[in-house]
């Protein structure tokens, strides 16, 4: 895949001083049940220690893909490589590699201690060595003292860090970590986000963390895979995949975003501009692929609008089109609110509460506006809404 | 894993005595069956073994203590024999029933219940016949050691049957269901993630084996091990079939003192000291291997 080869290689917000160089790499792995495509010629490079995300909706294959590297499951196509090494045909326990599973997967016969002495044990390390790193492990998730419990008497939040630190304690060079936070509650979840973070950044190991949260995804990542149907949508980091989606998969799945039909027109003063449906210009970021006459749509999250009353002028650097508020919601931090900007198309905002009320009423005119670098394009090969019987959705990789 | 707690609904004031009451009346058919089939018979049976007397000239209560000394010391052989047998027959259902189990719980795919049906379904026939055409199979000119010995491949006084190891793999055979379903329940019902954990933290097969299956088994052995060896120990049918004089088990003795000797105190005597033994051992056993902790932290 073009896109991930080229991208910034990685390292992240926390570690661009350490080496760039991939500690995994799938290549053109696919994996078939049956009939059933579970994940389908998807190639990725994670680079060395960084915190890696797959993001993507129930059944587009996180855990299938999670479970190649972890050598649960054998690609039916590709190449699994670990560390520069081929690890295709390697099983499980003979990879580098360690999982913390979404259902934690404790043993229940043996106490926390034991639990997290399980890998170091396997691998011959002396007692002496076992404690220390035991014990240091338990400090690191904050279970000091709990060695003497069994699994089944600490909480769910407690029992998800066992788990983590039966796997860290091994100093993998990679864990994988599915859908580890799914049981929590969202207290819990918040916290145990930030811990992650930090640990990842204590240890250094990198983390491939599998969820279908797109916030815990944009919170906790140096980079995020948007996946759908078995294959990769998307790439980047967080800021990149949110503010520039490639795919109305992407752009929907990330949050809200108003997306509006239109045709690339050429370029202007160093925009691009784009005629909108209803007849509007507005300008866009120039996009690098688009030919003049081409169809596309452009998205604008709906943070990024602002809204003047009927009347007033939008600034005039400012794209702006006119619309008919139809409702507006009070969520407490900001109104949320919807529009019907002619031709069926229905726009939503956010606006924060200043303490004035909301801008309008129903049924008033108003004019939408925001800054052109604001305007995202997806370009028609993205347009497609995906369904699941079409595998050809999203950029294609060749 | 983690258990819920569901929100009961509170109990209406009126149907509070109800409530109350529930357990009792639930248990009441229980305690009353225990009381008369079990606890009372068990008082007769004590009460009987301080008797002395005859059949013919009846029986009475005396204090009699010499029937446990006496029978301790007459029949002691017939004791070791069955804990003997009995260990051993135990031991060779264990041997045969937990590879079975295991293959049967992991590997047989979708035809489980097939395969545990097949070998359960010799089982289906009564016990007395099984063991009866065990009798005729190992016969000493039967269909097995009869070409043998023809073939002059074996001694012609070679015998199986009236020999120990007759009795033993009788038990064991009789029995094998009682150990095979209860282990193969338990590992049956483990959890088929915890073994990916176990290959994920650099355990290979034997090691995923030794460090999670057994002993996530062992409440299956320890019920298998227990539903094998206390009727094994006891029992009287194997050795009176393949059996032969010099293998009379405890429980034969006690059938003959009963049935034949009619010697009613006596025959008690040795049953009680039978059964506070087997239960010393129970209790030793609970106390080595038991596995309550194992089960609550579940
Ligand atoms: N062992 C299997 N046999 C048959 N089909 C499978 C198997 N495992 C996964 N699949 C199918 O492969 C697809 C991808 O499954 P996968 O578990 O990777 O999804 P996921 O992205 O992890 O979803 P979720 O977010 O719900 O966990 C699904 O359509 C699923 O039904
Ligand atoms: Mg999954």
């Amino acid at each position: 895949m073009q896109v991930e080869k080229t991208a910034a290689p990685a390292a992240g917000r926390q570690h661009s001083a350490s080496a760039t160089d991939a500690v995994v790499v799938l290549d053109h792995v696919s994996k078939r049940f049956g009939g059933v495509v579970a994940v389908d010629d998807l190639s990725l490079d994670v680079m060395r220690g960084e915190f890696f995300s797959m993001l993507g909706p129930s059944g587009c294959g996180k855990t299938t893909t999670l479970r190649m590297i972890g050598g649960f499951d054998a690609p039916s196509e590709g190449v699994v490589r670990l560390d520069g090494r081929d690890v295709t045909d390697l099983p499980a326990y003979r990879r580098d590699v360690n999982t913390v599973f979404q259902s934690y997967g404790l043993f229940p016969h043996l106490n926390v201690f034991d639990n997290v002495a399980f890998g170091l044990r396997r691998r011959h390390v002396g007692g002496a060595e076992v404690n220390r790193r035991v014990q240091e492990a338990l400090e690191l998730v904050s279970l000091a003292g709990y060695g003497k419990r069994r699994p089944g008497q600490l909480s769910g939040g407690q029992q998800q860090r066992v788990a983590l630190a039966r796997s860290l304690v091994n100093h993998p060079q990679v864990l994988l970590l599915d859908e580890p936070l799914g049981a929590l509650d969202l207290k819990l979840r918040k916290q145990m986000q930030l811990e992650l973070k930090r640990i990842q950044g204590e240890v250094g190991i990198t983390f491939i963390f599998v969820t279908h949260d797109q916030e815990e995804a944009m919170t906790i990542s140096d980079r995020i895979a948007v996946m759908n149907h078995g294959r990769i949508e998307q790439l980047g980091r967080p800021e990149d995949v949110y503010e520039r989606p490639a795919t109305q998969f992407v752009a929907e799945f990330l949050g809200a975003s108003n997306l509006l039909d239109g045709v690339y027109r050429g370029t202007l003063d160093g925009w691009g501009s784009v005629e909108l449906a209803g007849g509007d210009s507005i300008r866009i970021p120039a996009p690098p692929s688009a030919l003049v006459g081409d169809k596309l749509k452009v998205g604008i999250r709906p943070e990024k609008l602002h809204l003047y009353p009927d009347g007033r002028e939008a600034p005039s650097d400012h794209n702006s089109i006119a619309a008919i508020l139809r409702n507006a919601v009070f969520v407490g931090v900001s109104y949320q609110y919807f529009f019907d900007a002619g031709g069926g198309r229905q726009l939503s905002a956010f606006d924060r509460n200043a303490g004035g009320g909301p801008i309008a009423g129903p049924g008033e005119k108003v004019r939408v506006a925001w800054k052109p670098e604001h305007t995202f394009v997806i370009p028609a090969d993205g347009m497609a809404q995906p369904t699941p019987t079409n595998h050809q959705t999203g950029r294609q990789d060749k | 894993m983690a258990v819920g707690t569901a929100t009961v609904r509170r109990p209406a004031l009126t149907t509070r005595w109800g409530r109350a009451l529930a357990p009792y009346l639930l248990i009441f058919p229980g305690v009353a069956w225990l009381l008369i089939f079990f606890l009372f018979p068990l008082l007769t049976l004590a009460v009987t073994s301080l008797m002395s007397g005859d059949f013919v000239a009846g029986f009475q209560f005396t204090w009699n203590f010499n029937n446990y000394t006496y029978g301790l010391g007459l029949y002691a052989t017939q004791y070791s024999h069955s804990l003997e047998y009995g260990a051993s027959a135990t031991l060779i259902a264990f041997l045969l029933a937990y590879p079975a189990a295991y293959w049967i719980a992991f590997h047989a795919g979708p035809r489980k219940s097939a395969y545990l049906l097949i070998i359960l379904l010799p089982f289906f026939v009564s016990f007395v016949l099984r063991t009866l055409s065990w009798e005729t199979l190992m016969g000493d000119d039967g269909p097995i050691l009869g070409p043998l010995k023809s073939a002059h491949l074996i001694p012609s006084d070679f015998r199986v049957l009236a020999t120990p190891i007759a009795v033993t793999f009788g038990l064991a055979y009789t029995f094998f269901p009682y150990m095979l379903l209860p282990i193969y329940a338990s590992l049956e019902k483990i959890d088929r993630r915890l073994i990916e954990a176990a290959e994920d933290l650099f355990a290979n097969r034997v090691e995923v084996f030794r460090r999670v299956i057994f002993p996530l088994s062992i409440p299956g052995v320890f019920a298998g091990v227990l539903l094998t060896g206390i009727p094994a120990t006891a029992d009287f049918v194997n050795q009176t079939l393949l059996g032969g004089a010099g293998t009379t088990m405890i429980g034969r003795v006690i059938e003959q003192q009963f049935e034949v000797s009619a010697n009613y105190p006596l025959a008690s005597a040795l049953a009680f000291v039978f059964m506070l033994g087997l239960l010393a051992m129970l209790l030793l056993y609970q106390r080595l291997f038991g596995t309550d902790e194992l089960v609550r932290a579940r």
